[in-house]
């Protein structure tokens, strides 16, 4: 059965290392449903959320591949259920003096909030799972959709412990 | 005392510092400030290849003779793309190798510049890494690293890629001051040493299994693990199997050993594996070549399955005790655990294996008019050649016969393009493998399709003082594809027909090119054999010269083909010893063992 797997993926912070992951997913035949990476507390490290849509041994094939890339440091797999996952959505909708209201009514039962607006239109930002921003999306569709952005889905793990700590003590130890 | 060198002179003194002993390469205009110090190196010797696929193959041949990191140099751009075939095969099989390359300056990335090609990005899925070096500083931790990917863990091709500024500008990073340099590879961290309770495991599994084979693959050659596998297979009295990337790894002549595995293996090698109730297989990948139709293949079998890439188990065939580890290590180790386990019970199982060993021998027909059959060439050079002669193959129905009719007695005597399968690999293999072991002799075992895509090479042979001898099994065609038409395309010769043999069906071919006139015209000795009474002779002739390389041009009945044959795609049960001609696993007469 193919499910939603939600990975993060430490990568040591240089040049092309993107390009190696994504790559690696395409040839080994996987698809990616999104991909988010940015910087972390540490600088010589990025962290990369992966969500693919695989069956179980399958995941485990692209996992082991994944830490055969030199500059990947460390891979976890984040669980739902002990993991809170977002992702950010902005979304221009259609809405003049008529519609307004019932727009931002909408748009206050998400606990989104409105970041521009023009004469005809409102930008809405909104954090959440991607079942939550979906449905906000459904919601806002009669009234219009100009324009609409996700970032990728970013996860980290519920409770104190950090799983970057021991790879990054590796990098700094070399560094 | 000066306290600054160049980038150039850094990599020069970087690859003296880690031991690289031979570069095969081609200058050119990126790549040009590199060769002005590598000309004072008196530790480095460089090569002057022909075409750069040739500096490449020469580079893993080195490597595969010596077990050392072969090296390959060459310009940017289109230097670079002809490194391309070259570092896709040996990644396949596993070669250590680095591959120099020079890029456009650094400014000029990007641009269209002349001669720019993005290696790096073009090579990011056939290397196990690669570097575009940013700094001249960097430059010795870039070469250390280089060369550490390359000869550790599972062995693999690594690119570095240098700009030409980056070779010009100056820094006061000494590679004899900072070596070893310190490596930052923090993401590098493979596994050598098994876990001990899986190698428990498998002892178990062995102590109480009945049909078990040893399925052998190249990483027991990578992990020099040659004398461990035959105390292994000695103490157990396992049947032992050895892939195309392992022939050598256990000796031909053992009593235990079946033979080659797979879509053109012996039938008891082939069927001992489908028949079996386990599997031990070590450094082995279930290549498809290998499996056939992997649903059907050793069906009642448990696995153990060693290797020191994690990913390759489980990857077609779940494995049911899974070891993670450095063969030489979990062989000995198994070894170890051994000891405290009963020897299985094999009588039976052997009694069954020597029956179909007995009925279905590897065997060619001798043609009735009197010409040549090529495995009969290639039998007797492996006999007048011996044990130590270190072969080559190209890839086709010749590989096929080479790896079939030589014995190969010793590790590291057999080379050739297992995974690419590459045309072309022989000439420039055996180039690299003599300038590895000089005091070896080297034969190629080429085809004269896959002779006429590298043998330029012969030039540096004879101008660099390389005496290998090549042998082309000249059928006039592309044999191997001819051979699946004749039995897949209703014998309809689309394009195979290459006009090197003098019985050529094309009117007024005959003997373009004339592979004696060929060889000498590149400066080597050029013989010929057309008859089974001058085999041995001209062989002999061939083994006496050895101040010169030398070309012989066998010409050999056309028609021959490779058994026994899996189709492609066909389950492994269906083999053919023959056309039309499947054994009869039934008749095995005295089997004991209830398959």
């Amino acid at each position: 059965m193919t499910t939603h797997h939600t990975l993060s993926v430490l990568v040591e912070n240089k040049p092309g290392v993107l390009a190696r992951v994504s790559g690696l997913f395409s040839r080994r035949g996987f698809n990616i449903e999104s991909l988010a990476v940015g910087p972390t507390e540490h600088a010589d490290v990025s962290r990369m959320t992966i969500v693919v849509a695989v069956d179980d041994l399958p995941l485990e094939q692209v996992t082991k591949q994944l830490n055969k890339l030199v500059n990947v440091l460390k891979i976890v797999e984040m669980d739902t259920s002990v993991s809170v996952q977002r992702e950010l959505l902005l979304v221009k909708v259609r809405a003049d003096l008529a519609v307004r209201s019932q727009v931002l009514e909408t748009v206050a039962l998400f606990r989104a909030k409105v970041v521009d607006v023009a004469q005809d239109a409102v930008t809405v930002e909104a954090t959440g799972t991607r079942d939550k921003l979906d449905a906000l999306i459904r919601m806002l569709e009669p009234f219009g959709i100009r324009e609409l952005v996700q970032s990728g889905m970013v996860a980290l793990g519920r409770g104190s412990r950090s799983i970057t700590d021991r790879s990054l003590r590796s990098v700094e130890r070399t560094a | 005392m000066t306290r600054e060198i160049t980038g150039a002179q850094s990599l020069v003194h970087s690859l003296e510092a880690v031991g690289a002993e031979v570069v095969f390469g081609i200058p050119g205009g990126a790549i040009l400030p590199a060769y002005d110090p590598l000309f004072d190196s008196t530790r480095v010797r460089h090569i002057l290849v022909r075409h750069e696929q040739g500096a490449g193959h020469a580079a893993e041949g080195y490597a595969q003779a010596t077990g050392q990191v072969g090296v390959c140099m060459a310009t940017s751009g289109p230097g670079a793309t002809n490194l391309v075939t070259p570092i896709a095969d040996a990644y396949m099989d596993s070669v250590p190798m680095v591959a120099i390359t020079g890029q456009v300056a650094s400014a000029a990335i990007g641009t269209d510049a002349f001669q720019e090609a993005d290696i790096c990005g073009i090579t990011l899925p056939i290397t196990k890494h690669n570097f575009l070096v940013q700094s001249a500083d960097d430059i010795p931790r870039t070469i250390a690293e280089a060369f550490h990917l390359a000869g550790t863990g599972r062995p693999g091709p690594v690119l570095v890629d240098l700009p030409k500024d980056i070779l010009q500008a100056v820094t006061a990073v000494l590679p004899h001051e900072v070596w070893p340099p310190t490596l930052d590879l923090p993401g590098y961290r493979p596994v050598t040493r098994p876990h001990g309770k899986q190698v428990r495991e498998a002892a178990k599994l062995i102590s109480a299994s009945r049909r078990p084979v040893l399925y052998i693959g190249g990483g027991v050659l990578k992990a020099r693990a040659a004398a461990e596998l035959r105390t292994l297979a000695e103490m157990t009295g396992i049947p032992v199997v050895t892939t195309l990337m392992a022939r050598g790894a256990f000796p031909d002549s053992h009593p235990q050993h079946l033979g080659m595995p797979g879509m053109h293996g012996s039938v008891a090698a082939v069927t001992a594996l489908q028949k079996a109730d386990l599997l031990i297989t070590l450094g082995a990948r279930f290549d498809d070549r290998v499996t056939g139709r992997l649903a059907s293949f050793a069906p009642k079998a448990a696995i153990i399955h060693a290797d020191i890439d994690p990913a390759e188990i489980g990857k077609n065939r779940t494995a049911d005790v899974p070891i993670v580890g450095d063969c030489r290590e979990v062989i000995t180790e198994l070894v170890a655990a051994l000891a405290a386990e009963q020897r299985p019970d094999l009588e039976g199982w052997w009694r069954t294996l020597d029956g179909w060993r007995r009925t279905y021998p590897l065997g060619y027909e001798t043609p009735a008019d009197g010409s040549l059959a090529p495995q009969h060439v290639i039998e007797r050079i492996g006999r007048i050649a011996g044990p130590e002669t270190i072969f080559a193959a190209g890839v086709g129905q010749h590989q096929m016969w080479a790896a079939q009719f030589i014995s190969y007695e010793n590790p590291y005597t057999w080379l050739n393009s297992g995974g690419a399968g590459t045309m072309g690999y022989a000439v420039p293999a055996a180039m690299g493998a003599k300038v590895g072991r000089p005091d070896a002799t080297v034969w190629a075992i080429d085809g004269d399709g896959c002779f006429q895509m590298t043998n330029q090479e012969l030039a540096t042979c004879a101008l660099e003082g390389i005496p290998i001898k090549v042998a082309v099994i000249n059928n006039g065609s592309l044999g191997m594809v001819r051979q699946w038409q004749t039995l897949f395309y209703d014998k309809r010769y689309s394009n195979t027909e290459l006009g090197t043999h003098p019985a050529s069906p094309r009117t007024g071919v005959k003997r373009v090119p004339d592979f004696v006139r060929l060889a000498e015209a590149l400066g080597c000795v050029g013989l010929r054999c057309e008859s089974a009474a001058e085999v041995d002779e001209t062989i002999e002739k061939a083994m006496a010269i050895d101040d010169a390389p030398v070309v012989v041009d066998f010409v050999v009945h056309p028609d021959a083909m490779v058994w026994p044959m899996v189709a492609a795609g066909a389950s492994n049960d269906e083999i053919r010893v023959a056309r039309d001609l499947a054994p009869d696993f039934d008749y095995s007469g005295d089997a004991e063992v209830n398959l």
